[in-house]
């Protein structure tokens, strides 16, 4: 147990909930988008930051998963839905 | 000392994170609103894995970190290109006009 580091990533979990819960409520699809980008890279950060303060080298590897995933849902929602597009997933 | 460091470090990420989700909530429209959350977050991130190499106890922690930043700077950077190149198609227009 560490608790300055968990204490570093509340903070950032207080951010990102301030974040998308202002976002969330704007009206405007493509907002979401940007809620994604957010939510992210700031949960890379958390989770890295509770690899250190918990001693789980575990969630290392997880961070590295998330920023992948993270990455090829905003693909998919670009390709697929957000912005409009046909069914066949021509997007912009 | 290089707890100190890292320390630094990882506070001023904080910091960004903070005033990239602040200029999410203040700019006036989307693109804008990309731009400065997309590069804030990322100097962030640096920031703090920065720190937190500092603090790694050892050679393959901190290359794990390393990787990790890498990887999610390459991603967010063309994510967010894709973003705005398919609102601009799809007509979004910009806080002085379309």
């Amino acid at each position: 147990m560490d608790d300055p580091h968990l204490l570093a990533a509340l903070v950032l979990l207080a951010t990102v909930t301030a974040g998308l819960i202002v976002v969330l409520r704007r009206p405007g699809r493509v907002e979401r988008l940007l809620a994604l980008q957010l939510l992210g890279t700031t949960t890379v950060a958390v989770v890295l930051m509770l690899a250190h303060g918990l001693a789980l080298p575990g969630l290392r590897n997880l961070a590295l998963v998330l920023g992948l995933l993270a990455s090829i849902v905003g693909v998919a929602f670009v390709r697929y839905g957000a912005l409009g597009s046909d069914r066949k997933g021509h997007g912009p | 000392m290089m707890d100190l460091l890292g320390w630094l470090f990882i506070w001023f990420g904080v910091a960004f994170f903070l005033s990239g989700t602040v200029a999410l909530l203040r700019f006036p429209d989307l693109y804008t609103r990309l731009h400065a959350l997309t590069k804030a977050d990322n100097v962030g991130l640096g920031l703090v894995v920065m720190g937190l190499v500092l603090h790694a106890g050892s050679f393959s922690v901190a290359l794990k970190l390393l990787l990790v930043w890498l990887l999610v700077m390459l991603a967010s950077a063309s994510v967010s290109h894709l973003i705005a190149r398919a609102a601009r198609a799809a007509g979004y227009g910009t806080e002085r006009g379309p």
